[in-house]
């Protein structure tokens, strides 16, 4: 058998400005990386297509609002799932959590929108949607404390059968055979100063601080992290798992119900079995890369819509397949992810090794 | 995941053709032959302002046959107008929801005069951005509430398309004739198949009058219609066909956007009218004809009537002789002998008026001929019939708004599902 002949350790923590240092280098060979790939697959000039990226995302103010509000709402889902998997419950439901609140706040716009004085109606979306949230992640959190089912394929399954919903509820809305439910911006959640997008972007806001202090500074922060660290110490120290376990995924669900609520009430104004696109996937990396702490997820939210956005451009601009776009994307994705491998790990061989031993 | 499994099927769909290139099949290659219908000029009698942009929303790009069909035209427009790259903005893959509304809006702010989108699911994002910005003109393909809406820089668009789909129907039922008279099945076994996408008025239009071009020349034909319940889906019509030609279809025609059905067809060597362009390349034993939209001289409208400082109408329905209803060339291999001059004959008829393809003499509805019939052209919540269309002998299509709303369902077609 061949010998490996290096090995993993861990590394001490760096100095901040070296780490810094080691993001930076990472997104500038991550960007000619890409550059190499686009020349070698379109031939287009990278610089061109690194600055249509940009207009793609700061291009107007239409486009900056655009790329905060996306960012919000990516965010928000990242806020959702963070407590559920700092439990390591593997939440994989977002998706559906916030597809079934903003069919339920659909729904409520529907059918209340013109019978109801326009407060009570914003009142009553937010409550349906939370709850509609809350009843799609406590049904597995449910049975996950009970009976020990796996929480992964359930919250998964639990996604298709939201979307099925969605497609039954827009055949019995929509009779024209479309499928398209056509947008109602006038039982939409208040606009402030103009501004459609602005409320959406204030609420992430102060979530995101309430998240924060609920994750570092509150007991129910403390018992979830100690679920996640270890189950049995949990149990040993007397906190009721089942009950922690309960109780977060609520957190999570109703947190996932706001973000239906701005998704639907605030921006779209209609629902599609693709509103959410693959949006509570992508809150799951967010929260990765920003390590459960709702501070770095702002930037990282914001990184990964940034991408999207820019990659979006790149591709109508240049009349590009989408995919290329994807692979650039992905390219990015893969050296920001594999810095932070290396930021906390270093790889020695082993014959320098047995020198230290 | 979707899109990596469309590029593997497609690769798939290749290897599949290709490896059926050489058995089955009655053709000799004799090559294509011109149009029947003679190439319309764009007639431009007007300049186009210096700080003139337009906006172009698709819904997928140019991978699906429909959405290269709107990208061509746009190409021919650039071209024809010497439009700059900076004048000309494409948004391709923009969805059926809220994504089509801010690309409208983008548009708008880029500076655009003008947006065009073409997918029937954009309409109500298009009508809202109408609504936000009344300067700008906004139009939009296949849509249906121009009309009602009461949004006067909101505008509708189609062709009619029909009397397309009839000619290509004609080159059908001559090639059953021929088929017929040569012993393969009797007259009385003349059926065709048809693969639908979706049971809306679009499609109930459109194989329609594919029906009844196919009656005209041979009076005993019938036609099943499979519905796939998808707008591309290659599979599934590739299986439609099959299943149509298992059950005694002897000819193929589809209303939906990928090679399936026609793939289906050259394998197993049964002739295929098709539709939105030729698939000649790939089926040559069996391609007949293939009607299509030109949108070119609807593009030409729009930027013509801004530059003119005129109203661009809340309907617009491009014909033949616009030169919006287009034929490709019949492929001489397969179509039956005269199939051109028979067409070429009844073009003028059509130009000339002589010719309405839903004649109320040539079908009927339940065993009877229809004197009145009122179809729903208002949309409304309750989708009421409202607008009388049976008028002078034949019934009035994309006349009282631009998108097809024939949907009666006459006698001699059977539909196998309509679960769509």
């Amino acid at each position: 058998m061949k010998k490996v002949n290096f090995h993993i350790v861990k590394r001490e923590p760096m100095v901040w400005y070296k780490n810094v240092l080691v993001r930076a280098v990472a997104i500038i060979a991550s960007l000619l990386v890409s550059a190499v790939v686009i020349t070698l697959l379109t031939g287009k000039n990278p610089f061109q297509v690194y600055a249509s990226m940009i207009s793609g995302a700061f291009g107007s103010s239409l486009r900056i609002w655009s790329l905060v509000q996306n960012t919000a709402i990516l965010l928000c889902i990242s806020l959702a799932v963070t407590p559920a998997f700092k439990m390591k419950f593997w939440n994989c439901g977002a998706e559906g959590q916030v597809l079934i609140s903003g069919l339920a706040t659909t729904a409520v716009m529907m059918f209340l929108g013109d019978s109801l004085p326009y407060p009570l109606l914003i009142v009553v979306m937010l409550l349906t949607s939370v709850l509609a949230g809350v009843v799609w992640a406590v049904i597995p959190a449910f049975f996950k404390a009970m009976w020990n089912t796996n929480e992964t394929l359930f919250t998964l399954m639990m996604n298709y059968v939201a979307i099925q919903f969605v497609a039954f509820f827009l055949k019995y809305f929509v009779k024209s055979g479309s499928g398209v439910l056509a947008p109602m911006p006038e039982h939409g959640l208040p606009v402030l100063f103009g501004q459609s997008y602005l409320l959406n972007i204030i609420i992430v806001a102060v979530l995101t601080v309430l998240v924060y202090i609920y994750l570092k500074k509150t007991k129910h922060g403390y018992e979830i992290s100690v679920v996640g660290e270890s189950e049995n110490t949990a149990k040993y120290i007397g906190i009721n798992v089942r009950k922690v376990v309960i109780r977060t995924l609520v957190v999570s669900g109703a947190l996932c119900g706001i973000a239906g609520l701005l998704l639907v009430g605030g921006t779209n104004h209609t629902i599609s079995t693709t509103t959410v696109d693959g949006r509570g996937f992508t809150a799951i990396m967010v929260s990765w890369l920003g390590k459960f702490n709702p501070i770095y997820m702002v930037l990282t939210s914001f990184l990964i819509v940034f991408l999207q956005r820019g990659a979006g451009q790149v591709s109508t601009d240049f009349r590009l397949p989408s995919a290329i776009s994807d692979i650039v994307t992905g390219i990015i994705l893969f050296f920001i992810i594999g810095c932070e491998f290396f930021l906390q790990y270093k790889i020695l061989s082993t014959k320098s090794r047995k020198e230290n031993d | 995941m979707k899109k990596v499994l469309a590029v593997m099927l497609a690769a798939i769909m290749l290897f599949a053709l290709a490896a059926c290139g050489g058995n089955g099949g009655t053709g000799d290659d004799k090559g294509m032959s011109e149009s029947p219908i003679a190439e319309v000029a764009l007639n431009i009698d007007y300049e186009v302002p210096a700080d003139f942009k337009i906006g172009f929303i698709c819904l997928h790009d140019e991978n699906s046959t429909y959405d290269k069909n709107f990208l061509n035209a746009v190409d021919t427009i650039k071209e024809a107008l010497k439009l700059t790259d900076e004048q000309v903005i494409v948004r391709v893959n923009v969805p059926e929801g809220n994504e089509c509304y801010v690309a409208a809006k983008d548009l708008v702010t880029e500076g655009c005069k003008i947006v065009f989108a073409n997918s029937f699911g954009h309409e109500d994002f298009m009508i809202q951005a109408a609504k936000e910005f009344p300067e700008v003109e906004f139009c939009h393909a296949t849509g249906t509430k121009a009309h009602t809406e009461g949004v006067d820089n909101y505008h509708n668009a189609f062709a009619s398309i029909y009397e397309g789909r009839y000619l290509a129907g004609v080159a059908a039922g001559m090639k059953l004739n021929e088929m017929i008279a040569a012993g393969q099945f009797t007259a009385e076994e003349a059926k065709m198949g048809y693969v639908g996408a979706f049971t809306y008025a679009e499609v109930i239009s459109g194989y329609t009058s594919f029906y009844l071009g196919a009656k005209s020349v041979c009076p005993t034909v019938t036609m099943d219609v499979q519905f796939t319940g998808s707008w591309y889906d290659a599979t599934e019509e590739k299986n439609a066909a099959e299943a149509l030609i298992a059950n005694g279809c002897k000819l193929i025609s589809q209303h939906a956007d990928s090679m399936g059905a026609p793939g289906a067809c050259e394998a197993k060597g049964i002739p295929n009218v098709s539709y939105n362009g030729s698939t000649y390349e790939s089926c040559y034993e069996t391609f007949i004809i293939s009607s299509a939209i030109n949108w070119a001289p609807y593009y030409n409208y729009i930027i013509g009537q801004y530059a003119k400082g005129e109203e661009i109408a809340a309907d617009w329905c491009g014909g033949i002789a616009e030169g919006s209803v287009v034929l490709t060339g019949i492929n001489q291999g397969v179509a039956a002998e005269g199939t051109f001059e028979k067409i070429q004959a009844l073009v003028e008829e059509i130009k000339a008026g002589t010719l309405n393809v839903f004649d109320t003499a040539t079908f009927t509805v339940g065993g009877k001929a229809l004197k009145s019939y009122k179809a729903d052209v208002d949309t409304d919540a309750a989708y009421k019939a409202d607008t009388q269309v049976i008028k002078d002998g034949f019934f009035h299509e994309s006349e009282y708004r631009s998108a097809p709303y024939f949907d009666l369902r006459i006698d001699g077609i059977t539909l196998l599902n309509e679960k769509f």
